[in-house]
């Protein structure tokens, strides 16, 4: 302190504590009659209008789903990569094989409690069977149900992640 | 016991009856209201799920709260633990008593109904559960006992931020009692008399107080703001220092007490703003609302209900424009900016009152009321001002009010001999 301090005298006008609370007052009054921003979730999901844009991105990762083929088989030939490459190892596969040679998933579970939502069980399916999807609403009644088996998995209808954005590959 | 003491009693159990039950209710309504005034000004919606827009949010509050677990916390005093909550409602709701809601009714009946007997009135009722004649001061006795409540809730939780919140309500709420009371004098100056009805009767006859007494009607609702926790005085529940402070251990019912005790007392600040300084059931520009006719009485309970909603209004106003005070500052704005200018206004008033009546020869109310108008309109100016300037809420002041940077650089005074500066 013992270099000059520069004492500025406070400006009246910002001093004012009424004033300043009167100026706050009419702010907020005004703004009981302004547009709401307010999303009404369960009925609204999302937004695109002057209030702003609210919409679930291509990309979110969100509880999976098994694609299926034309016979309504699950395409996943239980090649063993999801469950080796999910860090928090919540993909429980055993493989089968049936007369023909083919291989296909005896058990195939995926612990979504357990699961991080990375993303690289999607990644790195060589037959684009596994996916993560566009969906967030997960609630249940108990813990139980949050093992989804394969038939729950390729009963999901919802969109699939797209994990990166197409037109901007690298995320620039 | 004779038909008029019978009369009487069934008059008072219906109005004891529908008062209690509309501030019961209007409470709860109000803490819906709170959440939706507070959602408007943030650009939000608010409740809108339970009933027509919400309507119904306060029963479904109320049901959790039933449902919800009683918790103890460990080593607490078990009795004021449950004492507490009954004694900051009690003394909030008991408040509702006094205050008149609507203009005298003429009411005259003589019937006699079976075994019960012969019930007689005749005359004007007054519009109030208890028309004491020391209205007033039963109002300021009371309303200082909710304090026991909540010092006791901070003691008994055996919490180090309850008992903090315990301590700073007491400080807070005895500190602004004292501007409170004293800005109340010049109302009695003028009324002449500390019952409510008394006090709506001379500001039908004049002016609304609010005029006349403009800075006791400010100490007033500054002071009200403090007594009722509200913000920005809410230092006892500061949920960002002593989370939620004093009912920060309770849970279920009793927390609701709390909650009810804090609007039941927003309502009372309300009603006596409305009442002391806004004419309260007075309809402006009329003296027929003193006749008596049922729809007189009517339109009179519809102003109380308007001046005493438009205060609960700006009540939540306040609360969601302003931030929390610091603590010193609000110890500061009480005792070194209200309670001073109370006094002074008190003097002032009085000085006013007597020089219009003996030097200046004023006998007529109204003239009086006037006169007082400009003084205080005179001394508003004046005193927002000169107190306006950084100093309302300056909190504490530097020792030193100017910074000297000789002073500074040499704190001694330049007076070094046979003392050693440490370095």
């Amino acid at each position: 302190m013992a270099i000059g301090v520069k004492v500025l005298k406070r400006p009246e006008r910002e001093a004012s504590y009424v004033r300043a609370t009167l100026k706050g007052m009419a702010l907020t009054f005004r703004h009981m009659f302004e547009p709401k921003v307010t999303m009404q979730y369960p009925e609204e999901k999302s937004t695109r209008d002057e209030r702003g844009t609210w919409t679930l991105s291509p990309r979110w990762r969100g509880t999976h789903r098994m694609l299926t083929d034309e016979q309504g088989r699950s395409k996943c030939v239980a090649c063993g990569l999801c469950p080796q490459i999910c860090p928090a190892n919540c993909i429980k596969l055993v493989p089968g094989e049936d007369e023909e040679g083919n291989r296909y998933p005896l058990i195939y579970e995926i612990d979504e409690f357990r699961c991080i939502f990375c993303g690289y069980c999607q990644e790195v399916c060589p037959e684009e069977a596994i996916h993560v999807g566009q969906h967030y609403e997960n609630s249940e009644y108990t813990r139980g149900r949050f093992v989804y088996d394969l038939e729950r998995l390729s009963a999901q209808t919802h969109a699939v992640s797209t994990l990166w954005d197409p037109s901007d590959p690298r995320g620039e | 016991m004779n038909p008029e003491l019978k009369g009487y009693m069934l008059l008072s159990v219906i109005k004891m009856l529908v008062v209690f039950t509309v501030v019961l209710v209007g409470v709860a309504l109000l803490t819906l209201l709170e959440r939706k005034v507070s959602a408007w000004m943030q650009n939000r919606r608010g409740p809108n799920r339970v009933g027509w827009g919400g309507l119904l949010q306060p029963a479904a509050d109320g049901l959790k709260n039933i449902l919800k677990e009683e918790t103890f916390p460990a080593e607490a005093n078990r009795l004021l633990f449950l004492l507490a909550p009954a004694m900051s409602f009690i003394p909030a709701l008991m408040l509702s008593a006094v205050i008149p809601f609507a203009a005298p009714l003429r009411l005259d009946f003589d019937f006699t109904a079976g075994p019960l007997g012969r019930f007689v009135h005749h005359g004007l009722m007054p519009m109030v559960v208890a028309d004491v004649p020391v209205g007033f001061l039963f109002v300021l006795a009371i309303s200082s006992m909710g304090v026991y409540g909540i010092a006791l809730a901070g003691w008994a939780s055996n919490s180090k931020y309850s008992l903090l919140g315990g301590l700073r309500a007491t400080a807070q709420m005895i500190s602004y009692e004292v501007a409170m009371g004293m800005s109340l004098i010049p109302v009695l100056l003028l009324s002449g008399n500390v019952s409510f009805s008394s006090i709506i009767l001379e500001q039908s006859r004049t002016l609304w107080f609010v005029l006349p007494l403009f800075l006791s009607f400010f100490i007033f609702l500054v002071s009200g703001f403090a007594e009722t926790n509200r913000l920005p005085f809410d230092l006892p529940e500061a949920e960002s220092e002593l989370i939620a402070g004093y009912h920060s251990e309770y849970s279920a019912m009793k927390f609701s007490m709390f909650f009810i005790a804090e609007y039941a007392n927003v309502v009372t600040v309300s009603a006596m703003v409305a009442t002391l300084f806004f004419g309260g059931w007075d309809v402006p520009f009329t003296r027929a609302d003193e006749s008596g006719v049922w729809y007189w009485v009517i339109l009179s309970h519809l102003m109380f209900f308007a001046k005493t909603f438009f205060w609960i209004f700006f009540i939540m106003w306040i609360r969601w424009t302003l931030p929390r005070f610091r603590y010193d500052q609000l110890m500061a704005l009480g005792w070194k900016f209200l309670l001073p200018v109370a006094l002074a206004y008190i003097m002032v008033i009085s000085g006013a009152i007597y020089a219009l009546e003996h030097l200046a020869g004023v006998t007529s109310p109204l003239t009086r009321a006037m006169a007082l108008t400009v003084v205080s309109l005179v001394l508003g100016i004046l005193v927002f001002r000169v107190l306006d300037r950084g100093v309302i809420v300056s909190g504490s002041q530097p020792r030193r009010q100017r910074l000297e940077p000789d002073l500074l650089r040499n704190p001694l005074g330049g007076r070094t001999d046979g003392v050693r500066v440490a370095s």
